[in-house]
């Protein structure tokens, strides 16, 4: 990492504990990811997995210590500014894709801007965004009106990955997206993440307990047991 | 996309249990402003059906059977009013007209009236309406009928038909008056009374039809029409009158007068005080009607309540999406909110167009049973305010499943627990 690139997700002496708990669930001395970069982390269920992931979207927040997204620490915003920096700098695909299924495929790629007030400008920039990423991934536009339960795997995943790149975010947060894979589907979703992740140079973080994939990572975090960085 | 409309495809998406939130919502609410509707609307027609007459004397009885039975035409008389006290009553001073009537038959499940053509003019109905005659006028000979509304509607009847008046009020061709038929010589107009399912004869064709009758049995005498008209035929008794004084002022008077007529035992009752007392017996039924609907009521917002709390388990998922892409807690609840919102306004539509079709249906029901007759108002302001406060509930209800799900996505933030 060169030393004058700003990292992109900085964690300094992170914990995370339960109200009422005798330890804590997660606790990371120091980690910096840069702009661009894919960070792998792995661990087993009921490692804090998802504890961190809360923390980095800023759901939670750490009960010591700091977490700096793009320079800003989470810390310091109002909740409803932590939804908004999320909405503008954070994409999330989570395990089976989770899409909308009363929306079509169109509606789930853009429907974040039912919760932001903006302008019609901006709608249209979604809008067109969204189809364009969406024909990118392949999905051609006659597709874009369809229910999204009418889609293949393949196809579910790629709506997924639009869905969380259409706001143009610095980070993408990935959350087991290929436990419900075969290899094959699993190999060809981490091509499309990668190349889409590269395309925007934007920072991956990706969570997994399948150690097969951590060859094809930059850094790799190991959570143990209580949440500990090995 | 609007949060409304991200609301509304939800819930669409789970339509199945909503639509039975709906449906219950709606059946409260039918039966809410039903109850409401029912009771105004019975007590209009109820107090509205006679006016004008300020006495109704019959045989001794209460005054609430004496109502029934002479203007409801419901139930019987316990005795008869015998013709010389009707005359006697009828020529005091302070008497300005009387009309006599006379009840027992029937005619095709309608009650058929003896009276005299003083009816059509002095019977008062509503605020101060009388008698008008759609068709023809009113009856001149022995065997001239005129037919209220909906008897000339319900069975076809036009001016010139004959009918056939069967004794007392089971039809059957055992006890039918056959061989002395009636010809309709009017029909009346509308009027929302009991008067609409009536058929007025004049008091002579009651007498006529019965000459060959005795308590009840048919005797060998076998009169045909024409040698009947031989008869007297003034009636020897009659089953009520109602009487109009000159001066208002001395009803009371001749209340008194009458209840202690010394020839035979009378009552004499003022239509709408008695109407006023009736329909305040029957006002706390209505009131337990009315309190009841509103617990059937809470019971189908509570129902909505366990659907909408029961659907947030299956809608976590969803949730963490929605938080994921920027979605503020308030958001979610606002979803909640939308949805609660979106299916209690269903519902009272529903429940609205459940009502009419029910009135619709049940009303002509009402008036041929009860003889009350329910119309199809417009919603005033209480059903309208009956409406807002089921709305408001539910909305103020829906802030419990809003609070449980604004805790859960605080707390399960993208993490899914299913």
């Amino acid at each position: 990492m060169p030393a004058s690139a700003p990292p992109v997700v900085e964690l300094d002496r992170v914990t995370f504990r339960w109200p009422g708990q005798s330890s804590d669930t997660v606790a990371i001395e120091e980690l910096r990811i840069g702009r661009g970069e894919h960070l792998f982390v792995r661990g087993a269920s009921g490692s804090g997995k998802t504890t961190l992931l809360n923390l980095l979207a800023g759901i939670h927040l750490p009960t010591t210590g700091n977490i700096s997204l793009l320079g800003t620490d989470l810390a310091e915003l109002s909740p409803s500014r932590r939804d908004r920096f999320r909405a503008d700098h954070i994409g999330v695909i989570f395990q089976q894709f989770n899409l909308l299924p009363y929306l079509t495929m169109l509606e789930n790629v853009t429907v974040s801007s039912a919760f932001a007030r903006r302008t019609r400008q901006n709608t249209r920039e979604l809008h067109e965004n969204a189809q364009r990423l969406l024909t990118s991934l392949n999905l051609s536009d006659d597709l874009h009106a369809s229910p999204v339960g009418e889609l293949s795997v393949g196809q579910q995943q790629r709506v997924a990955v639009a869905r969380a790149l259409v706001a143009g975010p610095e980070i993408l947060i990935a959350d087991e997206p290929t436990s419900a894979l075969d290899a094959d589907n699993r190999d060809r979703f981490l091509d499309l993440l990668f190349r889409e992740t590269e395309s925007q140079n934007c920072t991956l973080v990706f969570v997994s307990h399948d150690p097969q994939l951590v060859s094809r990572f930059d850094h790799v975090i190991e959570l143990a047991g209580r949440g500990d960085l090995v | 996309m609007t949060l409304l409309r991200l609301a509304l495809k939800s819930a669409r998406f789970r339509r199945t249990s909503l639509v039975l939130t709906v449906l219950s919502i709606a059946i409260s609410v039918t039966l809410l402003l039903g109850v409401d509707v029912v009771r105004k609307e019975g007590k209009r027609s109820f107090l509205s059906t006679i006016s004008q007459t300020d006495l109704i004397v019959g045989a001794r009885s209460g005054p609430t059977n004496l109502l029934l039975y002479s203007v409801f035409h419901i139930g019987d008389a316990t005795n008869n009013v015998s013709w010389g006290s009707y005359e006697t009553i009828a020529a005091r001073d302070d008497v300005a007209w009387t009309v006599p009537i006379s009840l027992g038959d029937s005619h095709r499940g309608f009650r058929v009236m003896g009276t005299t053509p003083d009816y059509f003019e002095f019977y008062g109905y509503g605020n101060n309406k009388r008698l008008a005659f759609a068709t023809g006028e009113a009856f001149d000979q022995v065997y001239d009928t005129v037919l209220g509304a909906d008897v000339a509607r319900d069975l076809g009847y036009e001016i010139g038909d004959e009918i056939i008046v069967s004794h007392g009020l089971v039809s059957t061709d055992f006890s039918s008056h056959d061989n002395k038929p009636f010809t309709v010589t009017g029909i009346l107009d509308k009027t929302a009374t009991p008067v609409d399912r009536t058929v007025l004869v004049s008091l002579a064709g009651i007498e006529a039809v019965h000459l060959d009758w005795q308590g009840g049995i048919r005797e060998g005498l076998d009169l045909d029409a024409d040698e009947a008209l031989q008869f007297d035929l003034t009636p020897t008794s009659i089953t009520a009158f109602m009487v109009g004084l000159d001066n208002k002022a001395l009803t009371f008077r001749a209340q008194r007068d009458i209840n202690e007529f010394e020839n035979e035992p009378l009552s004499a009752i003022l239509p709408g005080s008695t109407l006023a007392e009736f329909w305040r017996t029957i006002s706390t039924v209505e009131q337990l009607l009315f309190v009841l609907s509103v617990f059937v009521l809470i019971a189908g917002l509570i129902g909505m309540l366990t659907t909408i709390l029961s659907t947030l388990n299956e809608r976590r998922r969803e949730i963490a999406v929605l938080r994921a892409i920027g979605a503020r807690p308030q958001s979610i609840v606002m979803l909640i909110v939308l949805e609660t919102l979106f299916v209690v306004v269903m519902g009272c539509v529903v429940g609205v167009a459940l009502l009419y079709g029910l009135l619709a249906l049940a009303g002509p029901f009402a008036a041929r049973r009860f003889g009350v007759d329910i119309g199809l108002p417009w919603l005033d302001a209480t059903q309208g305010l009956i409406m807002v406060s089921v709305i408001a509930g539910a909305t103020l209800l829906s802030l419990i499943p809003g609070f449980v799900a604004y805790r859960r996505s605080l707390q399960d933030g993208l993490s899914i627990k299913v």
